[in-house]
């Protein structure tokens, strides 16, 4: 009788259906950052450093690999030319080709700066973050956890965190769990930012002003789910699209609902005019960090921004692909000008950044489904392929900075580079591969990313906006080769630059950020026909 | 047999290379192996010559191709070489000519140090002269052209420590440029039109392209010519070049390359002879040049450059006679082989009086020469007799025909002839007398003495054939050798016997000689060139060569010299100003833009803030516009 009540009153709960297999990829990522909590708390102290660098690496690697299994293994999907995978996990993550190549490229980006992280070569056999974060700057305390070789070996989980939220963030399909991605991959980052061994002043500012910030948009981003939520009643991004095509409920609702969200995730990517933190935050991070956010958040947000405005808002592009236009010029226009007058080179990075920000927001607004039997490049695949490239060469170039130092740590002033292709020709030769893959030169990856996210917008009728943007890309070139001629033909000034000579971790890293760039760039045909066959996204 | 004609320019070409790349140690034989190379060259001419005297009459065109040169889409070249009539004149001449200079050269460059990359240079010369005259196309004939003029270059500036040799070598490229730029236009205008460059096949054509084709053709051809050959108005390099080796005046300057022009206009007959217009065009820069060169000559006291002003008239009567088509071609070349003798006959002869007189020019310095140096004398005074068109001297026959088929053409055409004919007499008499006849005028610690054998001999070789080549003419052998090349000539009636018009050349000729002898045995020759305020316009005009030079300061080099500044300004101020004070602008604009970036994290909301008012207001802006 009791039981019968029960059962009439409440309906039984079935139990969420969860694709394990195909969501072990961020499962791996997730069980290792809570496995990395336990061993911070028992493993000893003295080999606990190496524990969380393995852990960490080996949860990436396994991850990758699992990865290529489910992206090889996506189902095509009836309906749609293009479209492979699934949505999985009761709607909340849509497993699918741009999703899952995401995954790939963010784990790469991850295990890159990992092996960053780990570097202690440089330091007097310290990591780049302090020893005892609660320590005032300058005080006896911290003096004390230096000479009692104290490390704070937390960023490997807190990265692992802020790695699963970007993967997350890169496929979550419906709003609220992309607000949580974001928050899981925001707050470790902000915490990261603040542990800079050397200038922590700097280093706190940073983190202070990243999370103000942040939490600021945030509150755009959540302001926007919620008014998506109003019009549409669902935080489904295929619903919001159903209710965004038959025109039902207030068109301006819609419209702020459509602007807030666009907010939060501009903010996320660095693009004008919400930019402004990103210079100081990227000047002030540790650099294995500034590498890991410039590379991995970039490309988590970007899929999002891709997957939000081409599944949920897609029917109404001709609403707000003229504000993301406007925003793509200011933006390239923007990075590209304002980096000419830096003198930083994290700074000049930074800005740089912003620029790229703004070249991949051109291939956003151009042409976003591949047509079946042609291989016209879409907004996704020449996306991706930018992310690509752009990020492995932005964490080789952060790899570089943080070899460049003086007694005070890394020595990031311009004029300090002066000269450096004179003693360490390697060392600036890399350099020098970067900046020309930012600038676009051919035979660098960067060139084939910018002819595609070109040929995207060419494609979508935009040809006077990939006019500003090849004349942009020539303004942008002017401070990359500023800095090859700092290097090569200038002489140094007073002793110069000291080049450390990193560990293997570090060398690994620029190495395969160097024959990448110039793979890409010589053979960027296996990547780029990958990015093609990612598809579309699933709805 | 003649399948080896491509062995008469690889001889010379291996030993000029051999001995650019060889080292000092063959400094001491490195002349000997060029002037071997040289005679090897020529010895295969006679023999290729008699080869092709067997032939008959109709298969004496030999064709052979060494390898496909250029195939691109539909442009196809062929490094071909064609032997015939004509090449197998122009081989002997080359080769035998060039032959004797290098002999000559052994002595009179005896002395220079570089003596060995002399040597290398002729050989050069030498064999870029056979690829010209050898060529079976005209691109590779363009080959040969560049590799004269290049030779020339080097070998005027071969004393280039003397800045005046280092410019007129700079003056001798520049002007030839002017003419290669007609040549080059000229293939280019062959291809478009006719689909190919091979000079068999375009000649074929000609006569069926339209009149415009043909003159364009023709023209841009003689300005090719012009240049090469030094005439007007490209004739301001040659008196300049003979700041050269005097070797290189007689073989380059005078007997063979600035013949290449008369060449050039004999082998595309076909092309003149279907365009009026272009041949009269030939005639009028025949007829003013050699006028023009024959009053320089008059004028001038450095006996390089007199006779230099003669090379410009006497190659103005070939020129001429090219003009006047099939009438002419035969004697044109004949004109060219004879003068080739006498020429360089006289320009070693001078030579040979500079090796003597310490390197001197000045004619004014010279006087009575005819007993310290009897041999230069006596063939220098052959070749003179020759020059003049004294019978039965070389010249006599070749000018006398020039003249004849000019007055076939046209009254006028020949009364200038005809005064060319007396005005050379008067100054060749004047060089003769002011050099070796009159009283002496040596200046101090000069001894004059004749050359050594190894440069009489080439001298006494030079005049033999100055005295006997005409019998090129006996029974019009060459008119009817040249005849399958150069097409058959209807024989123009003269309102006068021929002989009648001969006795008036030959009478006109006497008229010359008499009024130089009158003018220069009148008084004493003074020891120094009078000042240009002292003498008649008619000499101070020939001193300047007719003011050649400052015409072409005023036409072209001044305009061009204004045009460049006018540009450099341009893209100083204009160009370089845009680019510069853009990337002003870019730097005000970048120093403008990070203002914003204060630091303060609320200011950084703040803007965050506008940006998001922006932003929503931007999309319902859209939208409800």
């Amino acid at each position: 009788m009791r039981a019968s009540l029960m059962s009439a009153e409440l309906p039984p709960i079935p139990a969420p259906e969860i694709e394990y297999s195909l969501l072990a990829p961020l499962m791996i990522i997730a069980g290792a950052a809570i496995v990395g909590v336990l061993v911070e708390a028992f493993w000893p102290r003295t080999t606990r450093f190496a524990a969380q660098t393995v852990l960490a690496c080996a949860a990436i690697v396994a991850a990758l690999a699992d990865t290529v299994w489910v992206y090889t293994d996506l189902d095509r999907i009836e309906s749609s030319l293009t479209a492979r995978g699934q949505i999985a996990a009761e709607g909340a993550v849509s497993v699918d080709g741009p999703g899952v190549f995401a995954w790939g490229i963010l784990l790469v980006f991850g295990l890159l700066s990992m092996l960053l992280f780990a570097e202690r070569r440089l330091d007097g056999g310290l990591s780049a973050f302090t020893g005892r974060a609660a320590d005032a700057p300058g005080s006896a305390a911290e003096a004390d956890a230096v000479k009692r070789r104290l490390e704070h070996s937390e960023v490997f989980p807190l990265a692992l965190f802020a790695l699963v939220g970007m993967m997350l963030f890169a496929t979550a399909n419906d709003l609220l769990t992309m607000f949580v991605a974001l928050e899981v991959l925001s707050l470790p980052l902000y915490i990261l930012c603040g542990l800079a061994r050397r200038r922590r002043l700097l280093s706190q500012e940073a983190a202070l002003k990243y999370f103000l910030l942040g939490a600021f948009s945030s509150v755009f981003f959540l302001y926007g789910i919620a008014l998506a939520y109003g019009y549409s009643g669902s935080f489904e991004l295929s619903a919001i699209d159903t209710a965004v095509t038959s025109r039902t409920g207030s068109e301006t609702m819609l419209l702020a609902s459509i602007a807030l969200m666009a907010v939060g995730l501009l903010f996320k990517i660095g693009a004008a005019p919400f930019h402004t933190w990103t210079p100081d935050v990227y000047q002030g991070a540790p650099t294995p960090v500034t590498a890991f956010m410039a590379a991995g958040t970039k490309a988590a947000a970007f899929m999002a921004l891709l997957r939000v405005f081409f599944v949920a808002f897609g029917g109404s592009s001709w609403d707000w692909r003229p504000t993301i236009v406007a925003i793509a010029v200011i933006t390239m226009f923007l990075g590209a000008v304002v980096s000419i007058s830096q003198t930083d080179v994290k700074r000049m990075l930074a800005y740089s950044s912003i620029a790229h920000a703004g070249f991949l927001l051109v291939g956003f607004v151009g042409v976003y489904a591949g047509v079946a039997g042609s291989d016209r490049v879409t907004s996704v695949s020449s996306v991706l392929f930018y992310l690509a490239v752009y990020g492995l060469s932005s964490i080789g170039a952060f790899a570089v900075v943080t070899l460049v130092r003086d007694s005070g740590g890394e020595t990031t002033h311009l004029s300090k580079w002066a000269g450096l292709g004179k003693t360490s020709p390697v060392l600036a030769g890399s350099f020098a591969v970067f900046m020309l893959s930012f600038a676009g030169i051919p035979l660098t990856g960067g060139f084939i990313g910018k002819w595609g996210v070109f040929s995207a917008a060419y494609s979508g009728g935009f040809w006077w906006l990939v006019v500003i943007g090849v004349l942009v890309s020539a303004l942008a070139a002017y401070f990359y080769v500023r800095v090859i001629v700092l290097m090569f033909f200038t002489d140094p000034v007073g002793e110069g630059p000291t080049v450390a000579v990193p560990s293997v971790l570090t060398t690994v890293v620029i190495g395969v950020a160097v024959v990448g760039t110039v793979g890409l760039g010589i053979i960027p045909g296996p990547l780029l026909d990958l990015a093609q066959h990612a598809g579309a996204f699933v709805r | 047999m003649l399948d080896l004609q491509w062995l008469l320019i690889a001889i010379p070409l291996a030993s000029g290379a051999l001995l650019l790349v060889w080292g000092k140690e063959s400094d001491r034989f490195g002349h000997l192996i060029g002037t071997a190379a040289s005679a090897a060259s020529f010895v295969l001419g006679v023999v290729l010559f008699v080869t092709l005297m067997g032939e008959g009459a109709d298969d004496r065109s030999h064709a052979v191709s060494l390898f496909t040169w250029i195939d691109a889409g539909t442009f196809h070249v062929e490094m071909s070489f064609v032997y015939d009539q004509l090449s197998a004149l122009f081989v002997l001449l080359i080769t035998g000519v060039g032959t004797l200079i290098h002999v000559y050269s052994i002595g009179y460059m005896a002395h220079d140090e570089r003596r060995r990359r002399f040597f290398a240079f002729l050989n050069l010369f030498v064999a870029a002269m056979l690829t010209l005259v050898l060529a079976g196309d005209y691109l590779v004939l363009f080959l040969g052209w560049e590799g004269v003029g290049l030779a020339s270059y080097l070998l005027i500036g071969f004393w280039q420590h003397k800045p005046s040799a280092a410019a007129a070598a700079k003056k001798a490229f520049v002007v030839n440029r002017v003419g290669d730029i007609g040549m080059a236009l000229a293939i280019m205008l062959m291809f478009a039109q006719f689909g190919t460059s091979a000079i068999a096949a375009v000649n074929a054509a000609a006569p069926g392209a339209t009149d415009t084709v043909t003159t364009s053709l023709g023209l841009l051809l003689l300005l090719g010519a012009c240049g090469k050959s030094a005439q007007v108005p490209l004739q301001s390099w040659l008196l300049d070049a003979m700041e050269g080796p005097t070797p290189v005046s007689a073989l380059i300057h005078a007997a063979t390359m600035v013949t290449a022009g008369v060449y050039l206009v004999v082998r595309s007959n076909a092309i003149f002879d279907a365009s009026e217009v272009a041949r009269t065009a030939v005639i009028i820069v025949g007829l003013v040049t050699l006028l023009a060169g024959a009053w320089i000559g008059c004028a001038k006291d450095d006996i390089k450059k007199a006779l230099a002003g003669s090379t410009m008239s006497q190659i103005g009567y070939m020129m001429l006679a090219a003009g006047l088509g099939p009438a002419g071609y035969a004697f044109a070349v004949f004109h060219l082989i004879t003068h080739g003798f006498f020429k360089a006959n006289m320009f070693l002869g001078a030579g040979s009086v500079m090796h003597g007189m310490d390197d001197d020019v000045d004619m004014r310095h010279y006087g009575g020469l005819r007993t310290m140096m009897p041999v230069t004398f006596a063939t220098f005074g052959l070749g003179y007799l020759a020059i003049i068109g004294v019978p039965p001297f070389a010249g006599f026959w070749s000018k006398d025909k020039i003249i004849e088929a000019a007055f076939g053409q046209n009254l006028w055409v020949g009364l200038g002839a005809l005064l060319g004919a007396g005005v050379t007499a008067f100054y060749m008499t004047r060089l003769m007398i002011m050099t070796f006849l009159s009283e002496k005028r040596w200046r101090e610690d000069v001894h004059p003495h004749e050359s050594p054998r190894v440069m009489t001999w080439p001298l006494i070789g030079l005049a033999a054939l100055s005295a006997v080549g005409g019998v090129l003419l006996l029974g019009d052998w060459i008119v009817e050798w040249l005849e399958p090349v150069v097409g058959h000539a209807e024989h123009h009636e003269l309102a006068v016997p021929a002989i009648v018009l001969t006795l008036i050349i030959t009478a006109v000729v006497a008229v010359g000689v008499v009024a130089a002898v009158a003018f220069y045995r009148r008084e004493p020759i003074a020891g120094e060139t009078p000042a240009d305020d002292s003498v008649s316009l008619f000499a101070r005009a020939g001193r300047h060569e007719l003011y050649g030079n400052e015409l072409n300061d005023a036409l072209v080099v001044r305009p061009t010299t204004h045009l460049t500044r006018l540009l450099v300004w341009f893209d100083g101020k204009g160009i370089d100003g845009f680019v510069t004070g853009t990337a002003d602008r870019l730097g005000d604009t970048s120093q403008l833009l990070r203002k914003p970036q204060t630091g303060y994290v609320r200011s950084y909301a703040l803007m965050m803030f506008a940006g998001v008012a922006i932003v929503v207001l931007c999309l319902l802006a859209v939208t409800l516009a």
